[in-house]
Protein backbone atom coordinates (compact mmCIF):
# COMPACT_ATOMS: atom_id res chain seq x y z
CA UNK A 1 0.00 0.00 0.00
CA UNK A 2 1.31 3.54 -0.97
CA UNK A 3 1.78 5.59 2.27
CA UNK A 4 -0.43 8.50 1.41
CA UNK A 5 1.77 11.23 2.33
CA UNK A 6 4.34 10.16 -0.06
CA UNK A 7 2.04 11.08 -3.21
CA UNK A 8 2.90 14.61 -4.86
CA UNK A 9 -1.01 15.67 -4.49
CA UNK A 10 -1.24 14.66 -0.97
CA UNK A 11 0.90 17.38 0.39
CA UNK A 12 -1.19 19.60 -1.62
CA UNK A 13 -4.56 18.35 -0.28
CA UNK A 14 -2.55 18.84 3.45
CA UNK A 15 -1.97 22.09 2.96
CA UNK A 16 -4.77 23.07 2.18
CA UNK A 17 -6.95 21.01 4.47
CA UNK A 18 -4.93 23.05 6.96
CA UNK A 19 -5.47 26.39 5.19
CA UNK A 20 -8.97 25.69 5.13
CA UNK A 21 -8.66 25.38 9.35
CA UNK A 22 -6.51 27.97 9.96
CA UNK A 23 -8.60 30.55 8.01
CA UNK A 24 -11.69 28.95 9.36
CA UNK A 25 -11.11 29.18 12.97
CA UNK A 26 -10.66 32.89 12.78
CA UNK A 27 -13.46 34.02 10.67
CA UNK A 28 -15.86 31.83 13.06
CA UNK A 29 -14.16 33.71 16.06
CA UNK A 30 -14.95 37.39 14.75
CA UNK A 31 -18.02 36.49 12.56
CA UNK A 32 -19.89 34.98 16.08
CA UNK A 33 -18.74 37.16 17.90
CA UNK A 34 -17.01 34.60 20.15
CA UNK A 35 -14.16 36.56 21.03
CA UNK A 36 -13.46 40.10 21.16
CA UNK A 37 -10.79 42.78 22.04
CA UNK A 38 -7.25 41.50 22.57
CA UNK A 39 -8.01 37.55 22.82
CA UNK A 40 -9.58 38.00 19.40
CA UNK A 41 -6.73 39.72 18.04
CA UNK A 42 -4.46 36.82 19.29
CA UNK A 43 -6.31 34.14 17.72
CA UNK A 44 -6.48 36.04 14.34
CA UNK A 45 -2.68 36.68 14.52
CA UNK A 46 -1.76 32.82 15.65
CA UNK A 47 -3.75 31.66 12.73
CA UNK A 48 -2.35 34.20 10.45
CA UNK A 49 1.39 33.50 11.28
CA UNK A 50 0.76 29.40 11.07
CA UNK A 51 -0.96 29.74 7.96
CA UNK A 52 1.56 31.59 6.33
CA UNK A 53 3.85 28.66 7.61
CA UNK A 54 2.01 26.06 6.09
CA UNK A 55 1.42 27.77 2.83
CA UNK A 56 5.71 28.39 2.48
CA UNK A 57 5.88 24.63 3.56
CA UNK A 58 3.17 22.94 1.94
CA UNK A 59 2.99 25.19 -1.35
CA UNK A 60 6.14 26.61 -1.98
CA UNK A 61 8.09 23.59 -0.59
CA UNK A 62 10.32 25.70 1.39
CA UNK A 63 12.38 23.70 3.81
CA UNK A 64 15.81 24.00 5.48
CA UNK A 65 17.33 20.72 3.84
CA UNK A 66 16.27 21.36 0.22
CA UNK A 67 15.80 24.90 -0.35
CA UNK A 68 19.35 26.84 -1.43
CA UNK A 69 20.75 28.89 1.27
CA UNK A 70 20.44 31.86 -0.36
CA UNK A 71 17.02 31.65 -0.87
CA UNK A 72 16.67 31.10 2.67
CA UNK A 73 19.54 34.14 3.15
CA UNK A 74 16.99 36.53 1.38
CA UNK A 75 14.13 35.54 3.57
CA UNK A 76 15.30 35.94 6.26
CA UNK A 77 16.64 39.44 5.03
CA UNK A 78 13.53 40.64 3.94
CA UNK A 79 11.66 39.80 7.22
CA UNK A 80 14.42 41.60 9.32
CA UNK A 81 13.95 44.74 6.81
CA UNK A 82 9.90 44.20 7.09
CA UNK A 83 10.48 44.22 11.16
CA UNK A 84 12.86 47.30 11.22
CA UNK A 85 10.38 49.12 9.03
CA UNK A 86 6.63 48.00 10.47
CA UNK A 87 7.70 47.57 13.76
CA UNK A 88 9.47 51.04 13.52
CA UNK A 89 6.40 53.18 11.64
CA UNK A 90 4.24 51.61 13.80
CA UNK A 91 5.97 52.33 16.90
CA UNK A 92 6.76 56.14 15.59
CA UNK A 93 3.12 56.49 14.92
CA UNK A 94 1.60 55.32 17.74
CA UNK A 95 3.88 57.25 19.86
CA UNK A 96 2.64 60.65 17.99
CA UNK A 97 -1.18 59.98 18.71
CA UNK A 98 -0.27 59.71 22.35
CA UNK A 99 1.44 63.01 22.09
CA UNK A 100 -0.77 64.36 20.19
CA UNK A 101 -3.82 63.22 22.56
CA UNK B 1 31.35 16.46 -22.53
CA UNK B 2 29.78 16.63 -25.64
CA UNK B 3 28.40 19.77 -27.17
CA UNK B 4 24.45 19.51 -26.34
CA UNK B 5 25.60 17.84 -23.45
CA UNK B 6 26.99 21.40 -22.26
CA UNK B 7 24.89 23.62 -23.89
CA UNK B 8 22.30 22.00 -21.60
CA UNK B 9 24.53 22.37 -18.57
CA UNK B 10 24.96 25.70 -19.32
CA UNK B 11 20.38 26.51 -20.01
CA UNK B 12 20.16 24.47 -16.34
CA UNK B 13 22.00 27.20 -14.82
CA UNK B 14 20.59 30.18 -16.45
CA UNK B 15 17.12 28.63 -15.71
CA UNK B 16 17.81 28.43 -11.57
CA UNK B 17 19.73 32.23 -12.01
CA UNK B 18 16.01 33.36 -12.98
CA UNK B 19 14.84 31.30 -10.23
CA UNK B 20 16.61 33.11 -7.85
CA UNK B 21 16.22 36.83 -9.60
CA UNK B 22 12.68 35.70 -9.24
CA UNK B 23 12.70 34.89 -5.35
CA UNK B 24 14.84 38.16 -4.90
CA UNK B 25 11.91 39.71 -6.19
CA UNK B 26 9.23 38.27 -4.60
CA UNK B 27 10.73 39.43 -1.25
CA UNK B 28 11.18 42.89 -2.40
CA UNK B 29 7.03 42.90 -3.32
CA UNK B 30 6.79 41.24 0.14
CA UNK B 31 8.33 45.07 1.55
CA UNK B 32 6.07 46.97 -0.61
CA UNK B 33 3.09 45.23 0.41
CA UNK B 34 4.20 44.76 4.50
CA UNK B 35 4.89 48.82 3.87
CA UNK B 36 1.12 48.76 2.41
CA UNK B 37 0.34 47.49 5.23
CA UNK B 38 1.80 49.51 8.24
CA UNK B 39 0.00 52.24 5.94
CA UNK B 40 -2.97 50.76 6.70
CA UNK B 41 -2.81 50.04 10.50
CA UNK B 42 -1.93 53.87 10.99
CA UNK B 43 -4.48 55.36 9.29
CA UNK B 44 -7.45 52.68 9.71
CA UNK B 45 -9.10 54.79 12.49
CA UNK B 46 -8.82 57.80 10.64
CA UNK B 47 -12.24 57.46 8.80
CA UNK B 48 -12.60 61.53 9.43
CA UNK B 49 -16.47 61.36 10.13
CA UNK B 50 -17.00 58.92 6.88
CA UNK B 51 -18.55 55.39 6.97
CA UNK B 52 -16.23 52.90 9.04
CA UNK B 53 -14.51 49.21 8.31
CA UNK B 54 -17.44 48.02 10.09
CA UNK B 55 -19.73 49.75 8.12
CA UNK B 56 -18.69 48.60 4.74
CA UNK B 57 -17.02 44.93 5.87
CA UNK B 58 -19.35 42.12 5.06
CA UNK B 59 -17.20 38.81 6.50
CA UNK B 60 -19.15 36.80 4.19
CA UNK B 61 -18.03 38.00 0.84
CA UNK B 62 -14.13 38.26 2.36
CA UNK B 63 -14.88 34.49 3.13
CA UNK B 64 -15.94 34.11 -0.14
CA UNK B 65 -13.02 35.75 -1.93
CA UNK B 66 -10.75 33.69 0.63
CA UNK B 67 -12.46 30.48 -0.67
CA UNK B 68 -11.89 31.23 -3.74
CA UNK B 69 -7.79 32.08 -3.68
CA UNK B 70 -7.27 29.13 -1.47
CA UNK B 71 -8.38 26.77 -3.88
CA UNK B 72 -6.96 28.09 -6.93
CA UNK B 73 -3.67 27.51 -4.88
CA UNK B 74 -4.64 24.25 -4.88
CA UNK B 75 -5.41 23.84 -8.68
CA UNK B 76 -2.06 25.66 -9.44
CA UNK B 77 -0.55 23.00 -7.25
CA UNK B 78 -2.19 19.31 -9.17
CA UNK B 79 -0.60 21.89 -12.37
CA UNK B 80 2.92 21.63 -11.37
CA UNK B 81 2.36 18.04 -10.39
CA UNK B 82 1.33 17.55 -13.93
CA UNK B 83 4.05 19.88 -15.06
CA UNK B 84 6.18 17.06 -12.83
CA UNK B 85 4.82 13.95 -14.72
CA UNK B 86 4.86 15.74 -18.36
CA UNK B 87 1.32 15.74 -18.81
CA UNK B 88 0.68 18.88 -20.94
CA UNK B 89 -2.94 18.40 -21.61
CA UNK B 90 -3.49 18.32 -17.95
CA UNK B 91 -1.56 20.67 -16.85
CA UNK B 92 -2.93 22.82 -19.44
CA UNK B 93 -6.10 21.92 -18.12
CA UNK B 94 -5.75 22.61 -14.24
CA UNK B 95 -4.38 26.37 -15.18
CA UNK B 96 -7.59 27.17 -16.65
CA UNK B 97 -9.20 26.37 -13.70
CA UNK B 98 -7.05 28.47 -11.74
CA UNK B 99 -7.05 31.23 -14.06
CA UNK B 100 -11.27 31.06 -13.67
CA UNK B 101 -10.61 30.98 -9.85
CA UNK B 102 -8.28 34.19 -10.08
CA UNK B 103 -11.27 35.99 -12.75
CA UNK B 104 -13.98 34.99 -10.21
CA UNK B 105 -11.42 36.53 -7.27
CA UNK B 106 -11.03 39.83 -9.32
CA UNK B 107 -14.90 40.01 -10.26
CA UNK B 108 -15.66 39.53 -6.58
CA UNK B 109 -13.50 42.54 -5.58
CA UNK B 110 -14.68 44.57 -8.11
CA UNK B 111 -18.36 44.21 -7.00
CA UNK B 112 -16.80 45.21 -3.19
CA UNK B 113 -15.58 48.55 -4.77
CA UNK B 114 -18.25 49.62 -7.00
CA UNK B 115 -21.01 48.48 -4.34
CA UNK B 116 -18.47 50.69 -1.76
CA UNK B 117 -18.40 53.88 -3.84
CA UNK B 118 -21.82 53.38 -4.51
CA UNK B 119 -22.23 53.90 -0.51
CA UNK B 120 -19.92 56.98 -0.77
CA UNK B 121 -16.79 54.91 0.56
CA UNK B 122 -14.56 55.90 -2.82
CA UNK B 123 -10.76 56.39 -1.80
CA UNK B 124 -11.08 60.11 -1.59
CA UNK B 125 -12.83 60.21 1.49
CA UNK B 126 -11.18 59.43 4.39
CA UNK B 127 -7.49 58.34 5.41
CA UNK B 128 -8.73 54.94 6.10
CA UNK B 129 -10.25 54.20 2.78
CA UNK B 130 -6.98 55.56 0.91
CA UNK B 131 -4.85 53.43 2.34
CA UNK B 132 -7.70 50.49 2.03
CA UNK B 133 -7.88 50.84 -2.08
CA UNK B 134 -3.80 51.46 -1.80
CA UNK B 135 -3.02 48.06 -0.44
CA UNK B 136 -6.49 45.59 -1.25
CA UNK B 137 -5.67 47.48 -5.12
CA UNK B 138 -2.11 46.65 -5.22
CA UNK B 139 -2.78 43.22 -4.50
CA UNK B 140 -5.61 42.49 -6.76
CA UNK B 141 -3.61 44.16 -9.63
CA UNK B 142 -1.14 41.51 -8.30
CA UNK B 143 -3.55 38.77 -9.43
CA UNK B 144 -4.79 40.69 -12.64
CA UNK B 145 -0.78 40.33 -13.56
CA UNK B 146 -0.71 36.76 -12.90
CA UNK B 147 -4.37 36.07 -14.57
CA UNK B 148 -2.34 37.34 -17.72
CA UNK B 149 0.64 35.20 -16.89
CA UNK B 150 -1.31 32.12 -16.51
CA UNK B 151 -3.04 33.17 -20.22
CA UNK B 152 0.74 33.53 -21.71
CA UNK B 153 1.78 30.15 -20.28
CA UNK B 154 -1.00 28.60 -21.43
CA UNK B 155 0.03 29.95 -24.50
CA UNK B 156 3.60 28.77 -24.70
CA UNK B 157 2.78 25.56 -23.34
CA UNK B 158 0.33 25.06 -26.65
CA UNK B 159 2.94 26.22 -29.02
CA UNK B 160 6.35 25.08 -27.74
CA UNK B 161 5.05 22.37 -25.70
CA UNK B 162 6.66 21.58 -22.42
CA UNK B 163 10.30 22.30 -22.97
CA UNK B 164 12.89 23.70 -20.26
CA UNK B 165 12.22 26.92 -20.35
CA UNK B 166 8.69 27.01 -20.25
CA UNK B 167 8.76 24.33 -17.19
CA UNK B 168 10.91 27.17 -15.24
CA UNK B 169 8.18 29.93 -16.19
CA UNK B 170 5.21 27.99 -14.99
CA UNK B 171 7.39 27.11 -11.70
CA UNK B 172 7.95 31.20 -11.63
CA UNK B 173 4.70 31.77 -11.90
CA UNK B 174 3.25 29.43 -9.16
CA UNK B 175 5.72 31.07 -7.01
CA UNK B 176 4.26 34.29 -7.67
CA UNK B 177 0.62 32.63 -7.07
CA UNK B 178 1.29 31.35 -4.12
CA UNK B 179 2.66 34.70 -2.84
CA UNK B 180 -0.29 36.31 -3.61
CA UNK B 181 -2.29 34.02 -1.56
CA UNK B 182 -0.10 34.57 1.23
CA UNK B 183 -0.15 38.11 1.12
CA UNK B 184 -4.24 37.68 0.87
CA UNK B 185 -3.67 36.15 4.09
CA UNK B 186 -2.34 39.16 5.50
CA UNK B 187 -5.26 41.17 4.22
CA UNK B 188 -7.97 39.42 5.82
CA UNK B 189 -5.96 39.25 9.04
CA UNK B 190 -5.02 42.74 9.25
CA UNK B 191 -8.10 44.52 7.28
CA UNK B 192 -11.23 42.44 7.37
CA UNK B 193 -11.27 40.51 10.58
CA UNK B 194 -10.06 43.35 12.86
CA UNK B 195 -12.18 45.85 10.75
CA UNK B 196 -15.67 44.41 11.62
CA UNK B 197 -15.01 43.80 15.29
Amino acid sequence: MHRFADRPAARYIIGFALAVILTAIPFTVVGAGLLTGPPAYAVIAAGAVMQVIVHLVYFLHLDLKSTPVENVFFLGFAAVLIFIMVGGSLWIMTDLHHRMM
Amino acid sequence: MSVSAVLEEEEKKSLEAREFGFWIYLMTDAIIFALLFATYVVLSKNSAAGPTSNELFDLRHTAGETALLLISSLTFGFASIAQRAGNQTHVVRWLIVTLLLGLGFLAMEMVEFQGMIAKGAGPDVSGFLSAFYTLIGTHGLHVAFGCLGIVVMIGQIQVKGLTQPVRSRVFRLGLFWHFLDIVWIGIFSVVYLPGVM
